[in-house]
């Protein structure tokens, strides 16, 4: 017996019912399409967060000043910066694993220039603090050791502010006010577009850490600053050694750990915390923060998966169940086909092939509508869809797989029967 | 018409029987004894009727000898092979190749137009696609139903349908035609001409073994088996115990 007349037999008995074929299908349209969504959505997040870790870098550690552990980068509001800058140096000095330190500080307001000015945010860097982060500059020279070493009025430009203010004009050796200070531009960071977490990584602008300590977050005001050295000052202004941030880099990767909980055992001493209490400062361990995400991301793409496969095996009992009644409904016509010579075998081929194509024209469909709703949910929600071919064939194996395993049954009843009994119906 | 043994242009026995019986759902309180130590043989090229009163056994006779049923007791062999040795599988293939049925309820399958009823056993015969419909058309035109290729088994007559049947059975040209009641719905016009149909298909050569309960019809074969409460009666053969 041919192929193509099994198929076409099948197919004859599917259009016999269409409206009960395309129901049964339904099941398996449904799955399989939601496996392609929930997938290709998994997908989209898994990829999204190794992109993050790729730009993150995995040899990375960051301290914050408040114990907040294990809630995000957040900063405890209200509290005074417990870091200092001798922290960032007792930190290079006494862990010899530790590659390069930066410490900066971190505030914003106007930034001017001419006619035309711009609110952005603005960090005051220690020196390696560029390297640190992989900040390159696009032009000008950037600060020299003389700007670290003596609060030097220079600025370098994120390339947002940079357009904001200059357009296409000359920025390098122009002359723009932060908080009033006027600044010499020094150079003009290279863009790195988007942050792992959302925003644009090039509105900011730069300037040496004591630079911001002194002029800025003295806010343009020298009685204030002279004040803080003899009486209580005023609550917004920072005491002048500390810093927000301190981030340390390690030579090798596999030391991470190790340095991070060397950091802690030095702050810990030098800020005197007694055993049993808690930090007044967090390591943070970027890359194990991604990893962690990742698993949870994973373990979300499982239960989807799950779920959306849950729905793909209720779509497969829905063609057992409508094969066996159809096998019931049909058993005059399987006695015939045997009297007239169909054996078991031919029998069984074609209730299969009637499951299959049940199972495989619904997959058809499920896949189209999935790549629809894949590509829907790209454009029209926030999450992050990754459609590889891959799942087209998963989807594809899957559905042929529920064929064969929910048409079988019912397929060999059909093809046992005993063809006096089947006749006598 | 009493057994004169094998015709001598055809002496090979196609069907060969030998004490066989029959019991339905033996061991259970709804059992029947059907057929009891039934033995005849059938030679190719013969003609035979097979009489009998309502619920003689004569259709469980048929099921068993087409290799539809395989029997409780005794021995059939078909063209020599016996048949309780055989798996469903090779049954359906013994079917195919040498046996073509008319049921004493037609069977045609509802949804197919009688061309396409016609058609299937060719369909299982493996004949190619582009030969099936001639030769469906013409066993339909040989019953006398050209213009009815098109119709569904609903939309025809009972005697229509029975003819539809005989078509099916006859496509496939096989050895043996095995014929339940095939004149039972025709006017006796339209009968005659299917005995006729019959005693061509003998004259070339096929086995034609007809079941009914009419003496009229039973007259046109070469011979009669009678059969009454399962046993046969009249034209058995004489075997080993
Ligand atoms: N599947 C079955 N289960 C139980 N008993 C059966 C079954 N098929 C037939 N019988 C019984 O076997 C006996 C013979 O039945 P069969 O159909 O062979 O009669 P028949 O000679 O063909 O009668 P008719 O001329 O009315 O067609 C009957 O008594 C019938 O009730
Ligand atoms: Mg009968």
């Amino acid at each position: 017996m041919k192929h193509t007349d099994i198929l076409g037999m099948a197919l004859f008995a599917l259009r016999g019912n269409w409206l009960r074929s395309i129901l049964t299908a339904l099941g398996v349209i449904i799955g399989i399409a939601a496996v392609i969504v929930m997938v290709s959505v998994g997908q989209g997040t898994q990829a999204e967060l190794d992109r993050i870790m790729a730009s993150l870098g995995s040899n990375r550690l960051e301290v914050f000043p408040g114990g907040g552990r294990g809630g995000g980068v957040r900063m405890a509001a209200g509290s005074l910066p417990s870091l200092t800058t001798g922290d960032m140096e007792a930190i290079r000095d006494e862990i010899p694993e530790v590659q390069y330190v930066a410490a900066n500080v971190r505030g914003g307001g106007q930034v001017v220039f001419a006619e035309r000015n711009w609110s952005t945010s603005w960090q005051g860097v220690s020196e390696d603090f560029m390297t640190v982060n992989d900040w390159r500059l696009d032009e000008g020279e950037g600060f020299t050791p003389r700007d670290y070493g003596t609060a030097g009025k220079s600025v370098v430009l994120g390339a947002t502010v940079r357009r904001e203010l200059f357009g296409e004009g000359e920025a390098v050796g122009a002359t723009v006010r932060i908080a009033q200070v006027p600044m010499t531009v020094v150079g003009v960071l290279a863009a790195k577009g988007q942050t792992g977490w959302g925003g644009d990584a090039d509105d900011v602008v730069m300037v040496p850490l004591d630079t911001a300590r002194r002029r800025l977050l003295g806010a343009g005001n020298p009685a204030a600053a002279a004040a803080a050295a003899t009486a209580a000052r005023p609550a917004a202004l920072m005491p002048t050694d500390r810093v927000n941030q301190i981030t340390v880099t390690v030579a090798r990767a596999e030391d991470l750990e190790f340095v991070q909980e060397e950091i802690t055992t030095l702050l810990r001493q030098r800020h005197r915390i007694q055993p049993g209490a808690e930090d007044d400062f967090s390591v943070r361990n970027l890359s194990q923060m991604v990893a962690t995400r990742t698993q949870t991301t994973r373990l979300m793409s499982l239960l989807l998966g799950a779920v959306a496969s849950i729905s793909l095996l209720v779509g497969g009992i829905g063609i057992m169940n409508i094969m066996l009644v159809s096998v019931t409904e049909r058993i005059r016509e399987i006695g015939l086909r045997m009297a007239v010579g169909g054996g078991p075998s031919s029998v069984r081929r074609q209730f299969l092939a009637e499951a299959m194509i049940i199972s495989l024209g619904g997959g058809a469909i499920g896949i189209a509508i999935g790549i629809a709703g894949a590509l829907a949910t790209a454009r029209f929600t926030d999450l992050p869809v990754v459609l590889d071919h891959n799942v087209i064939l998963m989807a594809t194996a899957f559905s042929v797989a529920t064929g064969l395993f929910f048409g079988y049954y019912p397929a060999r009843k059909a093809s046992r029967l005993d063809p006096i009994e089947a006749l006598r119906m | 018409m009493d057994a004169g043994g094998p015709r001598p242009e055809a002496p090979v026995p196609v069907i060969q029987v030998e004490h066989l019986g029959k019991v339905y759902n033996p061991g259970t309180p709804g059992e029947v004894r059907a057929l009891s130590d039934v033995s005849f043989r059938i030679d190719g090229g013969e003609f035979v009727a097979i009489m009998g009163p309502s619920g003689s056994g004569k259709s469980t006779l048929m099921n068993l000898i087409g290799c539809l049923d395989t029997p409780s007791e005794g021995r059939y062999l078909c063209d020599g092979v016996d048949v309780a040795t055989l798996d469903a599988e090779q049954r359906a293939r013994l079917r195919l190749a040498k046996i073509g049925f008319v049921f004493q309820g037609f069977h045609l399958l509802p949804r197919m137009s009688a061309l396409e009823n016609v058609m299937l056993p060719l369909v299982y015969a493996g004949v190619p696609r582009a030969q099936r419909e001639p030769i469906a058309r013409q066993a339909l035109a040989d019953v006398g139903l050209a213009d009815r290729a098109g119709h569904r088994p609903t939309e025809l007559s009972g005697g229509q349908q029975q003819r539809v049947a005989i078509a099916r059975a006859l496509i496939n040209a096989p050895p043996v035609l095995l014929a339940d009641e095939p004149t039972g719905a025709l006017d006796s016009r339209t009968g005659e001409e299917i005995l006729a149909l019959f005693e061509r298909l003998r004259d070339a050569g096929h086995t034609v073994v007809l079941i009914t309960h009419e003496a009229g019809v039973a007259a046109h074969a070469d011979r009669t088996l009678t059969i009454r409460d399962g046993r046969l009666v009249e034209g058995g053969a004489e075997v080993q115990p």
